[in-house]
């Protein structure tokens, strides 16, 4: 690893609020998107000529087409509630990164051109004329925000930057300024399924590997089927658990849970992606287009189940959006809906997590582990910001926290959470998620970890923890690559099934 | 009558026609504006009652706030709090007749008024102290706590220091109420205090004051965390659902 080229922040006992460094940040600039991906997506890939009306006319349609958006715009007092929580404002000081600000990029630009007093007395409430700096603003500080929502849980109104990140964003590619990552891993998932362009012949390859390695591990032969037609459960997970380390951990453990309670199911080549990063530029059809690759197979296969693997955002959308784009879930009587209803099993949430299966399981006595094969390991969990604050498992709010560290506890003897104030639903986001995890953001992505890093190393000094378990595919690649920078082994990352492979019990067929 | 009174009967019913109209046309326009996807911040309730209890706490006790900043919930709550008695008290002046529950608050209207204006130093405080908040604060929401401050310590003066004629007052106020005009008293604190008020009724409904119908209408906050259940679909949604599958 080169050194690298900005300030690696110190750590502290407690993540401390710094003095505001204005323009701290402002030379950090993603790499913008090329031609070929930004048309298989529909945007300009330039700056098009008449960028100032194109992108005041996309927010005015976004505004009365989001709820949220319209209400934000208008709600916030600057009460400056949110200031202090933004691990991007918390790691770098620009005050640009501080909620408020960050949404007052857009607030300012939509009171000059949508309220009164913005358009009689700019001045006075802090309205101004959208400019191509403003844009070059919007570009910087809207790929500084993960879209983690913390700042939400702390708004009086719930006013959540993630939904403003994502409206701008989408008028960035509406006038041609489009992020490289995340365009061109969308483009990936249109074209080819998954987001690491992955084919299928590649991705049958890479299973019939790990089979045999797992068979060599354990002496059982557990199964990774792929497009087995009348599976009764459909496992879509993120495409780095095929092969990313320590994704792949994950993805064994998931077999070996499967197997062990004698499930049919089966990957989908068509399918091979639970990511959908149509979310992180907050563009509707876009979301849904990724999301309908699902409901195909699903429909394809024939399955009865689908469960999606470790991976926060894809969770979110699985969990909260799946059944409005593409009718996978109960509730719906359309036509669109009903059909794939009829084919799922109304026993099961529909979708379920991975982590909502394998605990039913271990409740119900099924699934056998020793312990003591992980007490090597002093353990604490990380909860991914789209999990926490996006979405829930089981019956009970709150379910997102419980359940994964009740398979903690069931796999593990040694288990210490880390302060409170960043965990559950007030954790601090791994710092690359939402299209931030791209080598161009480095620098944002090892500051913004910092809030993470000074809780585990608190645990870790006090606690001796050396192991940081969590269920995000985006967490574990930006841990992996960040923590080295504080000092610590990327070996300490990896993910709650990986804690399941290595514990459970597989009888000898 | 004098042109004074005149003027400001006018500015009442411009400043109340402003309001309401305005703050409707707003809430309209929240109302029909469609929440295309299920975003409540979760942990969320899983019922409506429960995402109705949530708002409520929010409105009641402002939750969130109190869970993210001690200093700036106690001088918001004082604030709030305050002002709330201090209307509840002024409803005497509309109100005949005069009910009991109006005489049992009068003292607690009247000494309330301190705790608001408390509230609103200490809040503006913040915005010449705290850095971060010096950052983001606006011409306007200095001014918004400057007229806060000045309808509360126009309004104290009259309680505190120089009456005003109040039987007149009330005469003059349920008279653009019964359409029964009466001339209004001339008190400068009492010309002031009105003036103040009215002025604020007509910046409301274009104001960052939104944010009083806004925490209603908060889709992170009064949606129900119900999606596997239950299909969210607004109406452009399932347009677009119709053309392409």
């Amino acid at each position: 690893m080169a050194g690298p080229e900005f300030e690696v922040p110190k750590m502290s006992e407690y993540t401390e609020v710094p003095k505001i460094k204005e323009g701290a940040m402002a030379h950090a600039k993603s790499f913008p998107a090329a031609e070929a991906s930004q048309t298989s997506l529909g945007f300009p890939w330039k700056l098009t000529d008449d960028w100032h009306d194109r992108a005041i006319n996309r927010m005015g349609e976004l505004l009365v087409k989001y709820r949220g958006l319209r209400v934000f715009m208008d709600a916030c007092v600057h009460c400056g509630a949110c200031t202090d929580k933004c691990h991007y404002f918390l790691g770098t000081a620009d005050p640009k990164n501080m909620p408020v600000a960050r949404q007052d990029l857009m607030r300012k630009v939509y009171r000059r051109y949508f309220t009164l007093p913005g358009k009689i007395v700019p001045w006075l409430v802090g309205a101004e004329d959208l400019t191509k700096e403003t844009l070059d603003d919007w570009y910087s500080y809207y790929h500084q925000c993960s879209e983690c929502r913390r700042c939400s849980v702390y708004c009086p109104y719930g006013i959540d930057t993630a939904e403003i990140t994502m409206a701008g964003r989408e008028i960035l590619n509406t006038v041609g300024m489009g992020q490289k990552y995340t365009s061109e891993i969308i483009a990936k998932v249109f074209k080819i399924g998954n987001n690491l362009g992955l084919p299928g012949p590649a991705l049958e390859d890479t299973l019939l590997g790990l089979e045999e390695d797992i068979e060599a591990d354990t002496g059982v032969a557990v199964k990774l089927p792929l497009d087995v037609k009348g599976a009764e459960i459909l496992l879509v997970t993120p495409s780095a658990d095929f092969f990313s380390e320590p994704h792949v951990e994950s993805l064994i453990g998931y077999a070996k849970v499967l197997h062990a309670a004698g499930a049919s199911w089966t990957f989908s080549s068509y399918a091979s992606e639970a990511g959908n990063f149509g979310l992180f530029n907050g563009n509707y059809e876009t979301m849904r287009k990724v999301a309908m690759r699902i409901r195909d197979a699903a429909l394809e296969l024939g399955v009865k189940r689908i469960i999606v693997g470790e991976c926060g955002h894809a969770w979110r959308i699985a969990y909260a959006f799946w059944n409005t784009l593409t009718g996978l879930g109960y509730g719906g009587n359309d036509p669109f809906s009903i059909e794939l209803q009829k084919q799922l099993d109304p026993r099961y949430k529909q979708p379920s997590h991975i982590c909502e299966y394998t605990w039913d399981l271990i409740q119900r006595g099924v699934l056998k582990f020793d312990k003591s094969l992980n007490d090597d390991r002093v353990i604490t969990f990380h909860d991914s910001c789209n999990v926490a604050r996006g979405s829930r498992m089981g019956d009970e709010p709150g379910g997102q926290f419980t359940i994964p560290r009740n398979i903690i506890r069931a796999v593990a003897n040694n288990f210490h959470d880390m302060a409170p104030e960043t965990i559950g639903e007030a954790t601090f986001c791994c710092g690359g998620g939402a299209g931030i995890l791209t080598d161009d953001l480095m620098e944002v992505r090892v500051k913004g970890a910092l809030p993470r890093m000074n809780a585990y190393n608190a645990v870790a000094q006090e606690k001796g923890v050396n192991f940081m378990a969590l269920i995000c595919a985006i967490c574990k690649a930006q841990f992996t690559k960040v923590v080295p920078y504080y000092g610590f082994d990327m070996s300490q990352i990896g993910g709650v099934h990986q804690l399941v492979s290595t514990a459970i019990k597989l009888e000898q067929d | 009558m004098s042109s004074l009174t005149v003027f400001y009967i006018g500015l009442f019913y411009f400043a109340t026609f402003v309001l309401v109209a305005g703050l409707t046309y707003r809430i309209y326009e929240y109302w029909k504006t469609p929440a295309p996807l299920s975003i409540p911040t979760t942990p969320a309730p899983t019922t409506r009652t429960g995402a109705v209890f949530r708002v409520a706490r929010e409105v009641a006790l402002f939750e969130s706030l109190f869970k993210s900043n001690k200093w700036i919930w106690v001088f918001g709550y004082l604030f709030h709090i305050g002002l709330a008695l201090v209307l509840l008290r002024h409803v005497r002046y509309f109100s005949e007749p005069l009910y009991s529950f109006l005489v049992f608050i009068q003292p607690f209207g009247e000494y309330a008024s301190f705790v608001m204006v408390a509230g609103l130093a200490g809040l503006w405080a913040r915005r010449f102290l705290v850095d971060r908040v010096r950052y983001i604060s606006t011409p306007s929401d200095h001014l918004i706590l400057a007229l806060l401050i000045a309808i509360g310590i126009s309004g104290m003066s009259m309680t505190f220091v120089a009456h005003t004629d109040i039987v007149n007052l009330k005469g003059f106020v349920r008279g653009m109420m019964t359409l029964d005009f009466q001339p209004l008293p001339t008190d400068a604190n009492l010309l002031v205090h009105l003036f103040l008020v009215a002025l604020l009724m007509i910046i409301f409904p274009v104001s960052k004051l939104l944010h009083a119908p806004g925490v209603f209408f908060s889709p992170t906050r009064n949606q129900v965390d119900n999606p596997r259940e239950k299909r969210h679909i607004a109406p452009w949604a399932a347009a677009l659902e119709r053309d392409n599958s």
